[in-house]
């Protein structure tokens, strides 16, 4: 690899080396308010070019690290960062093995985190991204929250924010211009924004919570509330788990233990007003 | 004429166990599996300790065990026990929580 640089988000350590300047230049643009990377990196990501040659004619940006898709999509050159942010969760998704990683967003108050898990449109990271803009909340990660076998306790991956089509105006109506990345359009996934989170979640990014709410929201429909059961929650969290069943014993344990200790709600709301308002009211209600 | 298939439990320090809501999860250390188990299997892997059972002995030892030779005229014939309980170990078999020979 001809370029090279270090990020870090909360446990990971990424190394993340490219044929290119440019995506490179982008994403050390976007990470620049985050903790500095110390030590050796944990995690590695490469930007290649399909044939060296291509790197010229046509450039295409191909992804890889230590593990690899071979039919991952190339992508042009313009949506480098858009190749560095898949290539960085896949990484995460399936080489991550020091914790149980959820394919959930998360936020944390007094010490205590609410976890909330759901498919691509079910308003999990836009509701994470709104909570984490206000006072009382700090945003641990819009895409994936890491559980420590051990303590059960949630660790902290906070990426920046992908923003995707409508979320994209919500959130720049309300936050300074200068924590946005550039406008990536007409990308596979329609347009995306990266918004950089708000400082106290950088601060506190390696910093654990305990897990003490985890809801299932769905966008659009009539307010909601539906109690989930522990063998149910257990089904859903296997499910929105990519390394569950690499960690053997130790995340079996954890799981379970987990269903067992943390209330577990499924929950729909029309509109992220709604969304805010209800997801606050349970929150009070768990800790009361 | 074959012999009688005869059945054995996992042994316990093999498996955890842990009895939730409506299922109960089993881990399986020899394969690194989880399996949710819906009763009545997780009671038919605790009745049958560490020994071989023929499915007729296991049949007699789940009834005396369960009380399932009451007095009520719902009780289901003893040849249909023995078939659901011959299915339920089949089942346990293929999941490898139970050895068959």
């Amino acid at each position: 690899m001809r370029h090279s640089i270090r990020i870090s988000v909360g446990p990971a350590h990424f190394r993340i080396g490219s044929d290119w300047r440019e995506p490179l230049a982008q994403l050390a643009a976007l990470y620049a308010t985050y903790p500095s990377a110390t030590g050796s990196a944990n995690a590695t990501v490469h930007l290649f070019a399909a044939r060296p040659w291509r790197r010229f004619l046509r450039p295409a940006v191909h992804i890889g690290g230590d593990f690899t898709i071979p039919d991952a999509l190339p992508l042009p050159l313009s949506m480098g960062l858009l190749a560095a942010e898949m290539a960085m969760n896949l990484q995460m998704a399936l080489g991550w093995r020091r914790h149980m990683l959820l394919h959930a967003s998360a936020v944390e108050r007094g010490g205590r985190a609410l976890i909330m898990s759901g498919q691509s449109g079910s308003g999990k990271s836009t509701l994470a991204a709104l909570l984490g803009e206000s006072a009382d909340w700090r945003l641990m990660g819009d895409e994936f929250t890491l559980i420590e076998p051990l303590s059960g306790d949630a660790l902290a991956f906070p990426r920046p924010v992908s923003l995707k089509n409508q979320a994209i105006a919500e959130m720049t109506a309300r936050v300074a211009a200068d924590r946005f990345g550039p406008l990536l359009t007409a990308t596979p996934k329609g347009d995306i924004r990266h918004m950089v989170p708000r400082a106290n979640a950088l601060a506190a990014m390696r910093r654990p919570a305990v897990p003490a709410l985890i809801l299932f929201p769905r966008f659009g429909a009539d307010v909601a509330v539906q109690r989930i059961g522990p063998s149910e929650l257990f089904v859903r969290l296997t499910e929105a788990s990519t390394n569950y069943a690499l960690l053997g014993e130790p995340g079996f344990a954890s799981l379970s233990r987990m269903v067992q200790t943390v209330p577990a709600l499924a929950i729909s709301y029309p509109d992220s007003a709604s969304g805010l308002a209800l997801v606050e009211q349970l929150w009070a209600e768990a800790l009361a | 004429m074959p012999a009688e298939r005869r059945y054995r439990a996992a042994p316990p320090d093999a498996l955890a166990c842990v009895p939730l809501d409506a299922l109960t999860l089993v881990y399986d250390r020899r394969s690194a599996q989880t399996h949710l188990l819906a009763t009545p299997l997780p009671e038919i892997l605790a009745a049958m300790g560490g020994q071989w059972w023929r499915i007729s002995d296991f049949a007699a030892h789940l009834a005396a065990e369960f009380d399932l030779t009451g007095d009520s005229a719902a009780e289901a014939p003893a040849a249909d026990q023995r078939a659901v309980i011959a299915a339920r170990l089949h089942e346990l078999a293929q999941l490898g929580l139970v050895e068959a020979r």
